[in-house]
């Protein structure tokens, strides 16, 4: 993050300003990754008006930032109606997709559109492999020939590699094929769980030497031995740091309408289908919550001696049943930066089933609007309202 | 000669009001810029109809105590800035405007 853009994040923390938006148009997609946390089925998606409304409100509550994406967003076929509609509002707009249907003349309108970035998902450079990840025969050369075509017409493409065993040798054939098209390269290198807690997915993560060479590899991580130092253990300003931009000046809206602190933190804050989105953002009690939250109530974590430099995702830690708690994911991966093991990651290792599938967190319904944003309203004024 | 001076928005940006100041975030280059109050108040009114001199007396002189020939000099050169990078348009001819106002969408 620049200076600058690190200056107007801080800003709207301060004025409590939603600065940036992921919103998932739809959980279909062309392609059945092997990875997938989504279920891609439609259960109610929103119509085409009240997405553009929706749009209209984030604008308004000054949300700056719209990640657009999915599911695969082209599956939608209003998708250039609200691209437009966004656009039309001036939002910094970065799409995600597969690229699959994306042909000359889509490129050429999101071109036009002045669409900020395209990040399309790149699983490897062997066809033979990517095929595999995303069960799609062909995908691997569609997905190219999206990214050639939105980079002949100066549109900035990003390859995001998820990392995963089906991959863990191809990161570099990836970075390479991304130069080559002047598109931008990221690896990721956590499966998250699905969406309704599953957690069997998270055996496709690559193994922890795997990891430890990712963070060693100097085309990635820059200065290897300053990024796996030994960490110093958090001091007070750490102590007092917020975890992420979750719920602070960063939230997911889902096809559905509901609102999540981040798409990876599935806590359920209200649904902009009955509650406008401005109001949620206020005044959820949920996204208060996970606001009020910093390392120092943290139990685990601010005893850590990774608490100031842990990656740790306050969602993951969530779906392990605890958003105060740790992350396992991110204790292996701050093992595998440094070499030196948290006590959760030992006291988990020690048990044969880190996680009993009671402690799972499931996606929940909510209650009725009103009982959230009217608890405290005696119950003459809410039949008066 | 014909000194005026009319500017519009590109269509290849994203900006939105954060407070007192704006956020410009051109497409092309992925730079950020963030416009003060003054710069805010031009880039609201680059309409593509508007001359600038009607613009600076009317929304700059009308606020600010500043002479109005060293704002006009100031939003020139600001303007000139703006269009170097690419974010906004500059004829000496009325323009349309690409994008609604930002200030619109409050
Ligand atoms: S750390 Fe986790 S919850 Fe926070 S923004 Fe990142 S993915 Fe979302
Ligand atoms: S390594 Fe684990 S316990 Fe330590 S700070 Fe990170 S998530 Fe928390």
């Amino acid at each position: 993050m620049s200076a600058l853009a690190a200056e107007m994040a801080a800003k709207a923390l301060q004025m409590g300003i939603p600065l940036s938006v992921q919103l998932d148009l739809t959980y279909r997609c062309n392609e059945r990754c092997v990875h997938c946390y989504l279920d891609h089925r439609d259960h109610g998606e929103m119509a085409t008006a009240e997405i553009l409304d929706l749009l209209d409100q984030m604008a308004a509550a000054g949300v700056f930032y719209l990640t657009i994406s999915g599911g695969e967003i082209m599956m939608r076929k209003d998708f250039f109606e609200i691209l437009e509609h966004a656009r039309a509002r001036t939002f910094c707009v970065k799409l995600k997709t597969n690229g699959v249907l994306i042909r000359a003349a889509q490129a050429e309108r999101i071109h036009a559109l002045g669409v900020q970035s395209v990040q399309i998902s790149i699983y490897s450079h062997r066809p033979e492999v990517h095929d595999a990840v995303t069960k799609m025969p062909g995908s691997l050369r569609q997905s190219i020939r999206a990214a050639r075509l939105l980079r002949e017409r100066g549109v900035q493409v990003i390859f995001a590699n998820v990392l995963m065993r089906q991959n863990v040798r191809d990161y570099s054939g990836v970075k390479a094929l991304a130069a080559g098209l002047g598109a931008q390269f990221i690896l990721d290198p956590t499966i998250t769980p699905m969406m309704d807690g599953d957690r069997s997915i998270l055996d496709l993560n690559v193994d922890e030497a795997a990891l430890r060479e990712v963070f060693r590899n100097e085309a990635l991580v820059g200065n290897a031995e300053e990024f796996c130092a030994p960490p110093q253990g958090p001091d007070a300003d750490a102590l007092d740091s917020l975890p992420c931009s979750a719920g602070h000046t960063a939230c997911y809206v889902s096809p559905y309408g509901d609102v999540y602190p981040c798409v990876q933190f599935p806590l359920p804050s209200g649904n902009v289908r009955s509650v406008k989105f401005a109001d949620i953002w206020r005044h959820s009690p949920q996204l208060n919550e996970v606001r009020s939250i910093t390392l120092r109530d943290m139990p685990a974590c601010s005893q850590c001696t990774h608490g100031g430099t842990c990656t740790r995702c306050p969602g993951l830690a969530y779906l392990e049943g605890n958003m105060r708690g740790p992350s396992y994911q991110d204790c292996e991966k701050s093992f595998a930066r440094t070499g030196i093991a948290s006590e959760n990651l030992k006291s988990k290792k020690a048990s044969s089933q880190p996680f009993p599938s009671s402690q799972l967190i499931q996606i929940q319904c909510l209650p009725p609007a009103e009982a959230i944003f009217n608890a405290g309203t005696p119950p003459e004024s809410a039949a008066n309202a | 000669m014909n000194d005026t001076r009319y500017m519009a928005r590109s269509a290849a940006i994203a900006s939105r009001p954060l407070g007192d100041e704006t956020m410009v975030m051109s497409a092309a280059s992925s730079t950020l810029f963030t416009l003060d109050e003054i710069a805010t108040l031009l880039w609201e009114s680059a309409d593509g109809v508007t001359p600038l001199d009607e613009i600076v007396r009317n929304k700059i002189c009308a606020r600010y105590d500043i002479p109005p020939d060293v704002a006009l000099r100031d939003a020139e050169n600001f303007i000139q800035q703006l269009a170097g990078h690419g974010i906004l348009l500059i004829s000496d001819k009325p323009l349309a405007a690409a994008n609604s106002s930002p200030r619109e969408t409050r």
